[in-house]
């Protein structure tokens, strides 16, 4: 299959199954690294931080990266198309029947599950970069395999540095009174800093 | 025809100034599409974009969609999102065409290498943030541990978490129901 078609296909299913937002695409884009190889963990966090940076919904903006670093300016059109496909058909057909999409019974039930489902996805890849970024252990899955394998990659088992700053962006994110309410690219921009001042490549 | 260029250029301004996510763009939205340009009221807007929430994909797409489909049908809806999608499109392109030519440098790996924490860091408040709106009793508290732990140790497709849980969901409802 063209890599252009897969590409398609594969940013199709993400638009048809996140629910929730752009956030929501996360776990579906981590899968489909990992299935393809076209990118790692490591490149698709770099992508986020580029997303939540840049001007444009995030799940757009990641769609159109990860389309980019496949398949260049066109890859980038083709991942994007691929994503928001889904939604144009099912909003076309929600907005035909909008009273009755939004008073049906089987629609709430179904989101009643639907929603800490998404949550916990997207919680997964939390707990998967978490460990690839603060700890020594990668998260492997060789192809056809059911359970992924835990691996210690590197010398040591926790990063101390990048720990410490995750605490510190924890606290000034979620506790601290008027930082916490900064945007995002703040926070971003203060751990670039961090990161080349302390050498958190390690090199 | 004249519309649907008006629709395409008032959506891709959005999507220059939706910074942040969806969740970014209702107030924006809310000026733009109610105050300056009358076509739709503050009640449709609402309704838009709660039912964008919960139905599947980015939820700015899906609000674009909606406001475009009530002006001119389904080609105004294709013209809005196309218009929200199309400042990613251009400036993501862009840097990351630049990004690939410096990321050989020394400075810009440890540079990233900082940002991935902070990145981790935004996801996890995303999580706790959907956690407050989606963990609503035990058996919601359940599915979410289930998912998590699930999606952590096997390989299987996100998508059939999410299949799974919607009939969870129906299931659960119904026999609620029915034990009242």
């Amino acid at each position: 299959m063209s890599v252009y078609l897969r590409l398609y296909w594969e940013f199709f299913k993400t638009g048809l199954f996140a629910v929730g937002g752009g956030m929501a695409t996360l776990p579906f884009l981590k899968d489909i690294g990992q299935s393809t190889g076209w990118y790692t963990y490591t490149d698709l966090m770099n992508m986020l931080a580029v997303s939540e940076s840049t001007p444009g919904p995030i799940g757009i903006n990641m769609a159109t990266y990860v389309g980019f670093t496949v398949g260049g300016i066109p890859g980038a059109v083709i991942a994007t198309l691929g994503e928001v496909t889904p939604s144009i058909i099912v909003i076309l057909i929600v907005a035909m029947m909008l009273k009755k999409f939004r008073d049906n019974r089987y629609v709430n039930m179904a989101f009643y599950g639907l929603r800490p489902a998404s949550t916990g996805l997207i919680g997964a890849a939390c707990v998967t970069v978490m460990l690839e970024v603060m700890t020594g252990i990668k998260v492997l899955a060789a192809d056809g395999a059911l359970v992924n394998t835990f691996r210690m990659a590197g010398e040591s088992l926790i990063k101390w540095p990048g720990v410490l700053l995750g605490a510190l962006l924890i606290v000034l994110t979620n506790f601290v009174k008027p930082v916490k309410n900064w945007h995002p690219i703040v926070f971003i921009a203060f751990s670039a800093v961090v990161g080349i001042v302390f050498r958190f490549a390690g090199v | 025809m004249k519309v649907l260029w008006e629709l395409f250029w008032t959506f891709a301004k959005m999507g220059v100034m939706t910074f942040g996510g969806g969740y970014a763009m209702l107030p924006i939205l809310q000026r733009e599409v109610v105050e300056n340009k009358r076509w739709v009221t503050e009640e449709e807007i609402m309704d838009y974009y709660a039912i964008g929430q919960c139905t599947p994909g980015i939820i700015a797409v899906n609000t674009a969609t909606f406001i475009g489909q009530k002006i001119r049908g389904i080609a105004g809806g294709i013209v809005a999102t196309l218009g929200v999608v199309f400042p990613s499109v251009v400036i993501i392109s862009i840097l990351a065409g630049l990004i690939t030519n410096f990321s050989h440098l020394v400075w810009v790996q440890n540079a990233f290498a900082g940002i991935q924490v902070c990145v981790c860091v935004l996801i996890f408040n995303a999580v706790m943030k959907l956690l407050k709106k989606s963990v609503v009793d035990k058996r919601t508290a359940a599915i979410f541990a289930v998912v998590l732990v699930g999606s952590v140790f096997l390989r299987i497709s996100p998508a059939w978490f999410v299949i799974v849980a919607a009939a969870v969901g129906i299931i659960l409802k119904n026999l609620e129901v029915k034990g009242k």
